[in-house]
Parts: C-alpha cells; structure tokens; sequence
C-alpha cells in the first residue's frame, strides 16, 4: 500500500504581518512546512516504518520555496516529491487548489497507486480547512478531518475525529483523506543524516500544461473567490494593570467583570 | 434565497446552528429573499417547530437511521440536491468541525465560492462580500464571490442567536433517503462523549485558560472550580497541553482551538504569538500573570500581576459569595 501527503509552504508561525496599502507584504516573510502537514507527513512516514505502507509520495503546489516543504516532509521520511509550480497558478483560491492537486495526483496513478491521502486539517496562512474534504468529494472518496489516531488493518481504517466535546470514531474503507491535527502524533525532528539523505531524494516538477490544465482554470481568473482587501485587524491596546494586596485586585477585576465586561 | 444548514446533536440544535439560523434569516431580510433550512439526521423531525422559530419560510428535512452521525458524502449529497433544487444565493452553516468539513465538499461539488470563518458579510447590490480573519487572525480579508452559491461557514460566537420566536408556518419537505453503495463504506462507529458538562470551548462565553504557570495538571482543578463558578469553558496553552496537564482538545492557539468568548482569562499563560492567534478575537482579555512584562498584558483589557496561587482562590472565594448574593 502506498501514501500520499500533500504539503504547504507557509509564513512561519512567528510572523508578523504587514500591508502595504491593503495586499499583502511578503517581502520579510521567512516559510516553514505547515505544523499541520507536519502532522501528516510524520504519520505516513510511521505507517512506513510499521511496515503498512511502502512509499510516502509528498505533493505540494506552491511558488520555488515549496521546493523547502518538501524537502522537509523527504527530511522526515518521505521518499518522493512532486512539485507544480506555474505563475498562473498565483491567487488561486482552494477550489482552484484542489483541482490541480487532483489532477498532479492522477498524473501520479491517483488511487489506482495510492490508498492513503494524508493532509493537514488547516494550511495556517489560508486558513480555510477545505482543500482535503475538497479533494475527496472530487475523488469520490471518504475522508476523516481533525483526526488524532489512525490505525489501518487490511483495507480498512480505523480513525478517531475531534469534535467539539467529544469524538467520533469512523470506519472506513481506503482510499480514504485522512486530514491530521495535533495531538495525533509527535513529529520527529530530523536528524542531519536524514536532511542530507533528502537533498538527493527525487522531486518531480510540473506546470499546469504538464497536467493539461488550461490557464484561464487556474490563478485569479479560474477561482470562484477573490480577496478583495486585506486589512489589519484592530490593534488591541494594554488596558488597566493593577498590583497589590489579592483581596484588594480581586476587588477591582470583580468591578471590572461586573461594569466593564457585564458579565456578572 | 438564503439557505442555512442547520446542525444537531443528540437530539438538540446546536449553538452555532442558532446563530447561522438567526443570521439566515437577517440576511435573507437585508436581500428582500426566503430564507430556507436543511436538517439532517435521525429523529431531527422533532426539531421543526424549533427550527421554523427562527423564521425559516421552508424546511428540508431528511431523517434516517444511517444519517444519526455526521457522513461527509451522505450529507452532501442531500445538501447538494436542495441547493440544486433552489438555487439559493447563499449557504450558510455553523462553524463546527462538520460545517468545516461538509461546507467545502458542497461548495466544490454543486460549484459556489467558498469563505469559512466568517465573522462578517456586506451585500453590495447584488455581491455578498465575506470578511473573515487569516494568517490565523493576523489578517482580515475581504473575499468575494465570482461563483454563486456564496458558501459562508460563520466563526462561532460572532453572529447572535435571535431570541424572538418569529411565527411562520414553514412549508415543509421531507428528503428521503437511501445510502449508495459508496456511502456504505464509511460509518461513524460511534461517538464519545468528553466534556464534563462544561460548554465547549468554541462556543462558550467565558473561557478560563492555563498556562505553564499552573506547574502542575492537580492545579488545574482550581481553573475548573473557578470555570464552575462562571459558567466557563476551561482551555489551556500548548505548554500545559504537551506537559500532559490537559487534553488536546483544551488547546487555544495557531495549533489548537480559535475562541471568540465574551471573556478570556488568561491564567499563568505568557501570551505567545501562537497563543494569541487562537484568541485575540475575544471581547475581553483579563490576565493573571506574576511577570509584569509578560505580552499576555499588552492585549489584557484588565491585567493582574501578582502569583495566581494567592490570587486565583481569593478570586473564587469572592465569586461564592458573589453567588451567595444573588
Ligand atoms: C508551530 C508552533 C505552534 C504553536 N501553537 C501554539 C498553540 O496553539 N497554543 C499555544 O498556547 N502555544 C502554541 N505554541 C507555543 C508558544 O510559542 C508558547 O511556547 C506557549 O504558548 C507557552 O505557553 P505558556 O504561556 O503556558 O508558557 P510560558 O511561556 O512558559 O509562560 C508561563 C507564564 O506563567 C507565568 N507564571 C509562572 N508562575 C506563575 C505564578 N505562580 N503566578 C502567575 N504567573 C505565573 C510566567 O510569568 C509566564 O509568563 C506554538 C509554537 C509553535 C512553534
Ligand atoms: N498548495 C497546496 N499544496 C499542497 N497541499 C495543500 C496546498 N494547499 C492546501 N493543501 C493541503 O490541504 C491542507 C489544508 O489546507 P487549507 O484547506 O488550505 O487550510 C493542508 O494542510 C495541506 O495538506
């Protein structure tokens, strides 16, 4: 059996953002793997190692520097990648996304080779938790988000989705998405052996004609949505700070609650 | 017309169903349109009279056996047959892990641009215009749609839920329903539930949260007795979730939860970006923390700096008898 990850570039957590008039100013922005890819490819890569599953393929879609995420998904333990790069492909939205991926997949032999689709539950730029459950319902496949623990015996899998207040335990028969959160493994960190050995590791390259996808599909043009503004969200200001005696600022955060927030 | 998937469970419509319900209808008011709902699941058909409270001029309702928990392909298949059957401007749901799940689906296969996280829209003429938070809260975006259905996923806690029972009659459709073959191949063997009869972090109004600072998981049980008092939420930084002092599912931040209460309360917790990201949206901040310059103080509304060990049971002290009282 085999797996797939697909994988995102994204601003480091640490970023702070800036505009210039309202787009987006990329300028000082340092990229990671997303923390939630990372989830995924880990997983893949731990199915590897038990034996369950013979090669982890990674797919991103991104400008050169997701070339770095993937190099970082082959660091932990994955054996291939494939990378689709275009400038058509800028302002795509997720719709858009999930079409290329689909179709970089199916270049790949799509689920005739590869049974588990492993993502992350969210790329923390984009924010938007659908390119996975997308991808299914253009596969035509199941698929558990949010999942913390993944067990697959034979064709089956067995996957434990969070929900609110409780969590809910799917069935399933592969191919399957399976999209990744914390807490459903601890990724490793590479070692520099392992970096090393994924410097050599093979990435092949596409652009949408390599998929036979027209440009006009793609891009802003090809999307169903457009961010029209970016702006920053209101500055929150330090409010009152008070020292002293716990009887005495218990008695002024009661006030507070009370006049201030209402909420006794 | 504005169609709002509403969202049960275990018998009862959740919050963030209320509040997409209540804003449906306000919407569709702004747009001079119907405003329709779609429920799904089993013995939801006792929800209709609550439902058409909300002031929904239509129900669609399929009610089965296999549909008792949530099925991505299931649900989206009836989701799908009513959008194509009315044509609605916009779809609206709640923003739980379903909505995040089952909306996208929806959107890709009917072909509407999608915007989760709302916790905003303009109607410009004839355009619906989202704004949501990106970059994790760091950005808000504008997002409009070149496709319509507009698919909007609204951030729980934003829109208010309508108190006001507005009396209609609604029409309503039963869907029936039979799973493909397909559909077969997956199942929700069952679902546990986790909370200690505390509200869910997402949609609670106050959320009292622990850091680091708490040293330890025993702690914890002073958060929760002063969550008790409040009628809170107990959440957690990813220091005291990866120290093992709280579950996962307690994490608020860029690798956790996203919460918009009315009040948070940030206990031992530094205020890291990562931290911040999962909570800066919320009405008020209050801050314990005994380092004066830690950066939960410069978002905190109200800050205490001092040890939460001295402070955190006066605090609760004061709140029973502040119970007492009333
Ligand atoms: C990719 C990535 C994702 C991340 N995601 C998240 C996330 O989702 N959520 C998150 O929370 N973090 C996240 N982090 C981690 C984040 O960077 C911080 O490490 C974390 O938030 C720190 O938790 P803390 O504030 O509890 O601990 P610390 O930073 O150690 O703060 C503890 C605080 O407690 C105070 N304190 C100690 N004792 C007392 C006392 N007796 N009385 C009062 N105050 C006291 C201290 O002054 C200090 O300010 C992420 C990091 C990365 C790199
Ligand atoms: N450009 C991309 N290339 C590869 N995978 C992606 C891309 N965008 C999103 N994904 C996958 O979809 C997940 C959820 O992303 P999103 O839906 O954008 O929040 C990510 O964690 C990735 O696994």
């Amino acid at each position: 059996m085999k797996a797939v990850c697909f994988v995102k570039s994204v601003p480091d957590t640490e970023t702070r953002v800036r505009l210039t008039g309202n787009r987006l100013d990329k300028s000082e922005i340092k990229y990671i793997l997303n923390p939630y890819c990372e989830f995924a490819v880990e997983e893949a890569v731990r199915k590897k190692e038990a034996g369950i599953v013979d090669e982890v393929l990674v797919i991103s879609m991104g400008p050169s520097r997701a070339q770095e995420a993937i190099r970082s998904a082959l660091a932990i333990g994955a054996d291939r990648g494939v990378h689709i790069e275009d400038d058509n492909l800028d302002g795509s939205d997720a719709i858009v996304t999930a079409r290329v991926l689909v179709e970089a997949f199916k270049k790949e032999g799509g689920l005739d080779n590869y049974q588990i689709l492993l993502f992350g539950l969210r790329a923390i730029d984009g924010d938007t938790w659908s390119v996975p459950s997308m991808i299914a319902e253009l596969l035509g496949i199941p698929a558990v988000t949010n999942i913390v623990k993944l067990d697959i015996n034979g064709n089956k899998a067995i996957a434990i989705r969070m929900v609110e207040g409780g969590e809910e335990v799917f069935e399933v028969e592969l191919p399957c998405v399976f999209a990744a959160r914390k807490g459903l493994n601890e990724p490793r960190y590479p070692s520099l052996p392992s970096i090393m050995k994924a410097k050599k590791k093979p990435i092949t390259r596409y652009t949408i004609s390599d998929l036979g996808i027209p440009s006009d599909a793609v891009g802003k043009v090809g999307s169903f949505t457009e961010v029209l503004e970016y702006t920053l969200p209101p500055q929150r200001q330090a409010g009152k700070k008070v020292e002293g005696e716990p009887e005495q600022v218990v008695e002024e955060l009661i006030k507070f609650l009370r006049e201030v927030a209402n909420i006794i | 017309m504005v169609l709002v998937v509403a969202e049960a469970r275990e018998g009862a419509l959740r919050k963030p169903a209320k509040e997409a319900l209540s804003e449906g209808r306000r919407m569709a008011d702004k747009l001079g349109a119907k405003a329709v709902a779609v429920i799904i699941g089993e013995g939801v058909k006792t929800l209709l009279k609550e439902i058409s409270g909300y002031g929904m001029d239509k129900i669609y309702v399929a009610d089965s056996a296999f549909l008792k928990y949530y099925h991505p392909m299931a649900y989206a298949r009836i989701i799908s047959e009513v959008v194509a059957k009315e044509s609605p401007k916009v779809v609206l749901m709640g923003g739980t892990q379903t909505g995040r799940d089952l909306m996208p689906r929806v959107a890709i296969r009917v072909g509407g641009g999608y915007a989760p996280d709302c916790t905003g829209y303009e109607i410009n003429g004839d355009s619906i215009i989202a704004v949501r938070p990106a970059i994790s809260g760091k950005v808000i975006v504008k997002v409009g749609f070149k496709k319509y259905p507009a698919f909007m996923v609204l951030r729980p806690n934003v829109f208010g839920v309508n108190e006001d029972i507005i009396s209609v009659s609604s029409e309503v459709v039963e869907i029936s329903f039979e799973p493909t073959e397909v559909e077969r191949k997956q199942i929700v063997k069952e679902f546990s539930i986790k909370t200690a009869g505390r509200p869910e972090l997402t949609e609670a109004e106050i959320v009292v949260s622990g850091g680091r600072g708490l040293k330890d998981a025993a702690n914890f049980a002073m958060l929760e007795e002063l969550a008790d008092l409040l009628g809170a939420a107990v959440g957690a930084s990813r220091a005291a979730v990866d120290a093992g002092w709280r579950p996962q599912s307690d994490q608020v931040g860029q690798t956790g939860k996203t919460v918009s209460p009315k009040l948070y309360m940030a206990i031992g917790i530094s205020g890291a970006i990562q931290h911040l990201a999962g909570m800066s949206s919320s009405k008020y901040i209050v801050a314990i923390n005994k380092d004066p310059d830690a950066p939960i103080f410069n978002v905190a509304d109200f800050g205490i700096v001092g040890d939460l060990f001295k402070i955190v049971p006066v605090l609760i002290e004061r709140l029973k008898k502040e119970k007492a009282r009333s």
